[in-house]
């Protein structure tokens, strides 16, 4: 059996150990168009904040591959699939075959066209290893920084580089910032906390143009800057399924992550997924969804058994020590609590459908259990665990399964 | 592989278990010296209320959620217990946000802690069943 994995990310590390779990044998080849060992891709930012280093942010240890009896192809680019001849083609040509093959390709910055971009002489995205590099060489003291996109990956940059330039001013076209993931009251707060550690934003606006370090805003306000970070989102990378075939918001898959190709798989940021909290099919580029994924299309892959149909949006942030997590979707009825320590918002209808915690975070994932496993509300004591996620609110019988049991 | 498991009805709600953890977690020889003055924040914790307590801890899930949502890699499975690389972790939470059971948590240091079963600090049975004076916390082999 020869696996090929295109992508050496999470979904595609994810997929190896899924693979393991029942072949031992069988030969895997990973293939990365970018020349690194596999790391923790969210934590570039952490990198710039100089919190970890790139060592430390190896996403599995230097014997991963060879523990796992891995053939790595780094820094190869793959042009296309041929599901006839079930082979992958090389840049330079070479031709490998594959018995079974994962799309594990992850997602790409979106650049927006944002007219005399080209003029822009320091420009960067936020989205890799390299690109982190490249931007930590650019940075100095007195650098005024723009970032377009005050969403996940606008804000961690910001966060990154915020102490070692001299001003960091975050645009968006949306009113408040975290918008994909934050209701107005959130935003606020988040905002208010990053505005006293120095940030400043320019909401409700986008860019209307550029010139070489100036950038005119839709309000007709200019700002200058050294340096311009286009965070805008991603999308997913599909280009080599797309030769072959139907795409939606991402590569389709069922939930053993088989695409419509035979022997095919995807897994990870370049897939589409149903939303089990929403019922609607979308790009969750999430790690904790991408391992699943990828460990549920290796088991698949290797003849085993595996089903993925827990998708959902979940997001852990932070930002100069104050936590933000998230979960699920904002549908149905309200409970809220804003208090000096921080904000809290529910939604529910029988189930919860999705959280906001922002300071207080003790024992979320209580509330993320809510939402993944759609258990009603009727069964729990609400009104207590609406206040504090506990185990205290199940009953007597489903926590002595919980604690008592054998574990899941 | 043995685990910790908890018996609601013979906890007494005496937070020993939070101590012995706290103590196990010093690396210190003397109990009394070791948390003197030490305000606990154990991995090991009691919730209660209308006279009902009980203690929670890691599970050490077979499908841990907290593993495979680390986004850092710093938590892992070794041959079934779930630990936490303290070097690797930058304290994003996303553990805090998938564990379904509320027992990982945020540690002095800015990232997270949770039970290790004490196979970092002290051979065998771990301190906190150790120190439980009836028995509501046993460590043994349920399948």
């Amino acid at each position: 059996m020869q696996y090929v994995i295109i992508g050496n990310s999470a979904a595609g590390i994810a997929a190896v150990e899924g693979i393991r779990q029942t072949d031992k044998n069988g030969k895997i080849i990973i293939i990365s168009d970018e020349p690194h060992h596999t790391y923790a891709r969210p934590l570039i930012s952490y990198l710039l904040l100089q919190k970890t280093t790139e060592e430390k942010m190896k996403y599995r240890a230097d014997d991963f591959y060879e523990k796992n009896h891995c053939q790595v192809l780094l820094g190869t680019k793959v042009t296309a699939i041929q599901p006839e001849k079930k082979s992958i083609r090389l840049s330079d040509g070479k031709e490998i075959a594959y018995d079974k093959l994962l799309l594990a390709t992850g997602a790409i910055p979106f650049v927006l066209p944002v007219p005399g971009l080209d003029s822009v002489e320091n420009t960067f995205t936020f989205m890799s290893l390299d690109d982190a590099r490249k931007l930590g060489k650019a940075l100095h003291k007195k650098a005024r920084v723009l970032i377009l996109g005050g969403g996940l990956i606008g804000l961690k940059c910001a966060e990154g580089i915020l102490q070692r330039v001299g001003q960091v001013t975050v645009v968006d076209l949306a009113p408040g910032i975290l918008s994909s993931i934050l209701d107005s009251d959130g935003a606020k707060i988040v905002q208010d906390h990053l505005e006293k550690q120095g940030m400043r934003f320019k909401l409700g606006q986008g860019i209307k143009s550029l010139d070489k370090n100036v950038a005119t805003l839709d309000s007709g306000e200019q700002l200058e800057f050294d340096i311009f970070v286009m965070a805008v989102g991603v999308r997913p990378n599909i280009d080599l399924f797309k030769a072959i075939g139907p795409v939606g918001k991402g590569i389709p898959v069922n939930e053993r992550m088989e695409t419509s190709c035979p022997d095919i798989y995807a897994a990870g940021d370049c897939t589409e997924s149903l939303d089990i909290s929403s019922g609607q099919r979308k790009m969750l580029a999430l790690l904790p969804n991408a391992y699943m994924q990828g460990e549920g299309a290796g088991i698949n892959m290797a003849g085993g058994e595996a089903y993925f149909d827990k998708a959902m949006p979940m997001n852990a942030i932070g930002f100069f020590g104050l936590h933000v997590l998230t979960a699920g979707s904002y549908l149905g009825e309200t409970y809220s609590l804003k208090d000096e320590y921080g904000y809290k918002k529910l939604f529910y209808e029988e189930n919860l459908n999705g959280y906001i915690l922002i300071g207080p975070i003790e024992k979320a994932g209580i509330y993320t259990h809510l939402i993944r496993d759609k258990v009603p509300l009727a069964t729990l004591d609400f009104d207590l665990i609406r206040q504090k996620p506990g185990l205290m609110a199940f009953t007597k019988e489903e926590r002595s399964k919980k604690l008592g049991g054998v574990s899941r | 592989m043995k685990r910790v498991y908890v018996n609601e009805k013979w906890c007494l709600g005496c937070h020993l278990c939070e101590f012995y953890c706290a103590f196990a977690n010093t690396g210190e020889k003397d109990m009394a010296q070791a948390l003197k003055d030490l305000k606990i924040n154990p991995r090991i914790k009691i919730e209660e209320q209308n006279g009902i307590s009980f203690a929670v801890s890691c599970r050490h899930c077979r499908e841990p959620f907290c593993v495979k949502a680390c986004i850092s890699g710093a938590l892992q499975a070794n041959d079934g217990v779930i630990t936490i690389d303290k070097d690797k972790c930058i304290g994003c939470c996303t553990c805090i946000l998938s564990c379904p059971f509320g027992a990982v948590a945020v540690s002095e240091e800015g990232v997270v802690q949770k039970c290790e079963l004490c196979v970092q600090t002290h051979e065998g049975t771990p301190r906190c069943v150790e120190g439980c004076p009836n028995n509501a916390i046993v460590f043994e082999e349920r399948g």
